[in-house]
């Protein structure tokens, strides 16, 4: 699977990267928490890194390793779990469904679910149709995270092919661009296989001023929610200043796509040692 | 308190002063979104059961709840009376918690009993408990098939189906938490 998964990259002219692990300073999202090391964190994610390689000019770039989220544990959550992400410059998020859909196919080994066309979904028609309202005009975070969970997810299972959940509330862009002609929504979508989230993508926010303001607000609610509040990454903010080309970007959980293609009910099945 | 993180299967919490068990546990957190903990529960004075979701902020009651070690005395009216093993104290166990149960109770038996804010709302018998059969048809010799049955009594007048070969006379073993039989016991 990982050999699929590089040769697939290898082919589109993208470079392997490697980046720490052991980080400073986690991103600031409101609702991950990182582990403790020592005087650093474990990563959550690959991302600030990775993005101040694209700002170094780097215009292809993937990287396959562990992440790590303090107080994850379910059917399809380990707090030590393998992202695949990947940076292509010059692309929007729309440009990430065909090839996150051939990545599906070229590693999925002929599974004719994989290889169907995708089922493109906005937020507002998905919640619509299974929940009853929309999130766009009056974003409510309560309902949103329950409806997605309990409404909207279990019926996305039944739709063909792999399901592309597009255009979120700018509420939860996280590090996804507005978009210009509607800030009221986020170039972000997610990819869902059998109900089950697997890749998240963004056409990346770019702007150093929103970025800074994003992450201040986020570090207010997570002080306000008594979660441990990492600080600014000047680096990465510095390099938004000095920098970055338009880019698209997504993260894949390994292990949930292994579960897809084993059948697993938990993720646990599908790592050597789940109890590290 | 509890917080939601300490939420798992078999917990037991107290919502509106109600004693419920987790029976189902799953977490969940969407993308970017909050982690959610999505139960199923079971009231245990009822057993009613319901489904409720919460989020990392929030608390959940921890119930007063305490198994002690008891046994068995006497029947008395609509109850049961059985004695703490430590402190020597009597208590009372209203004959509804007993239910069936009251047909595999023995004199000085070693039960746990499960109290709610101080009330027994819950007794456990060891698992199994023998008892005489005292009426059942004759069974045909050397039939040892276990999936045949037939009906038979035993010497409370508590009825059980027990296999073929079981005669009047001989003892069994019951599953006191099936109330059904397990097998036969040898005669010393």
């Amino acid at each position: 699977m990982m050999s699929d998964a590089r040769a697939f990259f290898a082919a589109r002219g993208y470079l392997e990267v490697e980046t720490p692990v052991r980080v400073k300073t986690p991103a600031l999202e409101e609702h991950i928490d990182a582990e403790a090391s020592g005087d650093h964190w474990l990563r959550t994610s690959p991302e600030l890194h990775m993005k101040r390689m694209v700002c170094a000019g780097y215009e292809r770039i993937f990287q396959i390793g562990p992440c790590f989220r303090r107080g994850e544990r379910g059917e399809r959550h380990l707090p030590e779990y393998a992202m695949l992400e990947w940076y292509r410059t010059g692309a929007t998020c729309e440009d990430l469904v065909p090839e996150t859909c051939a990545l599906l196919e070229a590693v999925g080994g002929g599974d004719a679910h994989l290889s169907a066309p995708p089922s493109v979904l906005t937020v507002s028609e998905a919640f619509e149709s299974y929940a009853g309202w929309d999130p766009i005009p009056a974003f409510d975070a309560e309902r949103f995270d329950l409806d997605l969970v309990e409404k909207v997810e279990p019926a996305l299972a039944g739709l063909p092919g792999p399901v592309v959940l597009t255009a979120f509330p700018s509420a939860r862009a996280a590090l996804a661009r507005c978009r210009p002609d509607d800030p009221r929504v986020a170039d972000r979508w997610e990819l869902y296989l059998n109900g089950v989230e697997l890749a998240n993508a963004y056409t990346e926010l770019t702007d150093p001023v929103e970025q800074r303001r994003r992450f201040e607000a986020c570090a207010a609610f997570r002080r306000e929610e008594g979660r441990d509040v990492y600080e600014m990454d000047e680096a990465f903010l510095g390099a938004l200043e000095e920098g970055m080309p338009a880019c698209a970007g997504i993260a894949l959980g390994m292990d949930r796509f292994l579960m897809y293609l084993t059948g697993a009910r938990d993720i646990a099945e599908v790592v050597a040692f789940a109890d590290g | 308190m509890y917080t939601a993180s300490d939420l798992r299967k078999g917990l037991k919490i107290e919502i509106d002063g109600q004693p419920y068990v987790i029976t189902d546990f799953q977490f969940s957190k969407p993308g970017k979104g909050q982690a959610l903990y999505r139960c199923k529960l079971k009231n245990i004075l009822t057993g009613s059961t319901q489904d409720r979701t919460y989020r990392s902020v929030d608390k959940v009651g921890k119930p007063d709840l305490l198994q002690k070690d008891m046994s068995y005395s006497y029947p008395e009216g609509e109850h049961f009376v059985f004695m703490d093993d430590e402190t020597y104290e009597q208590v009372l166990v209203d004959s509804d918690v007993v239910g069936d149960l009251k047909y595999f109770l023995q004199e000085e038996m070693q039960c746990k009993v499960l109290f709610f804010n101080e009330t027994p709302i819950d007794v456990e018998l060891p698992n199994f408990v023998e008892k005489e059969i005292v009426e059942t048809e004759p069974g045909a010799r050397g039939d040892t098939a276990t999936n045949v049955t037939k009906p038979a009594k035993v010497d409370n007048g508590y009825e059980i189906q027990v296999p073929l070969f079981i005669n009047e006379g001989d003892l069994v073993r019951i599953d006191t938490r099936t109330g059904e039989y397990a097998d036969r016991v040898n005669k010393k």
